[in-house]
């Protein structure tokens, strides 16, 4: 494996890592979110970092195709967080409980 | 050509790693926001190092032109500038387990890492220089994406579209309201 390639990894891990901590720790709704996004981005990371090292355009199909999905997320998921937004005015993430069964 | 590579990867990298900590640990949203943009700016440039100037140029266009303006539109739009909730309260362990979660992701790419052999040597100059042209050349992207991942690529589109008309209809909210959402959801496309 290349050192390009292994530092991406390397690279990928720690944004992943990161993602998961703040989307653990924070509670702002759209701080989660964009953490949600980070995660993702690492995985597009690994994704082309894999496309170099097997010397195929796979993997960036593969992130192109993540990255299509990222997008339909964001929309869905900012749609629901202005929804609970205009319904409460103040979200705390702990607090919007109302769709449990 | 690899120690270049390097010089230009570990400064972008440092960039990233600082961009998505910034992010988890800004207090405003809109600092949080802005240091997210920098991670995916950054990671742009990385894509450009691992040979795929589409997906960088694509990064560029899609995550930093039209994501993050939607979330900036939403931050600016819902949250009021008083308003703090900055870290979780609702489990005593949280912050043990989230860095326990994450130590052990890190681990585990680690360990793959290491047993995968990290630092093998490179290909050869000549062959290096063949497969980056063969990579990194949209052509050949979009040659896959319209043969061999032709179904995928139009199931990606039909979820975008489901997505757009369920932001559309989930922001509606009263009749003659006026939610323009509807551009937002499709700028995301």
């Amino acid at each position: 494996m290349e050192r390009v390639v292994a530092y991406s990894l390397i690279l990928s891990g720690v944004l992943f890592s990161m993602g998961v901590l703040g989307v653990m720790i924070r509670r702002h709704p759209l701080v989660m979110f964009m953490c949600i996004e980070l995660m993702l981005n690492a995985a597009n990371l690994a994704f082309v970092a894999f496309a170099r090292h097997v010397g195929e355009v796979s993997g960036q199909i593969y992130a192109l195709i993540v990255m299509a999905v990222a997008a339909a997320e964001v929309a869905v998921g900012l749609a629901i967080i202005v929804a609970v937004y205009r319904h409460r005015m103040d979200v705390d993430i702990d607090d919007v409980s109302s769709l449990r069964g | 050509m690899n120690a270049l590579e390097l010089w230009v990867f570990v400064p972008i990298g440092v960039l990233a790693v600082i961009g998505a900590a910034g992010l988890v640990a800004a207090r405003n949203p809109i600092h949080s926001a802005l240091f997210l943009l920098l991670n995916l700016l950054s990671l742009a440039a990385i894509f450009l190092i691992l040979w795929s100037p589409l997906m960088a140029a694509l990064q560029i266009i899609v995550y930093a032109g039209a994501i993050m303006v939607l979330f900036i539109f939403v931050i600016l739009f819902f949250v009021r500038p008083r308003q703090v909730h900055t870290m979780s309260y609702s489990l005593p362990l949280m912050y043990a387990l989230g860095a326990l979660l994450a130590v052990s992701v890190l681990g585990v790419v680690l360990f793959a890492l290491y047993q995968g052999g990290l630092f093998n040597p490179a290909l050869p100059a000549a062959a290096q220089v063949e497969a980056a042209t063969s990579i990194s050349s949209p052509s050949t992207l979009g040659r896959g994406l319209f043969s061999r991942y032709l179904l995928p690529f139009e199931l990606t589109s039909v979820l975008l579209l489901v997505a757009m008309l369920g932001a559309v209809v989930m922001t509606r909210g009263e009749p003659g309201d006026g939610s323009s959402r509807e551009d937002s959801a499709e700028e995301a496309d």
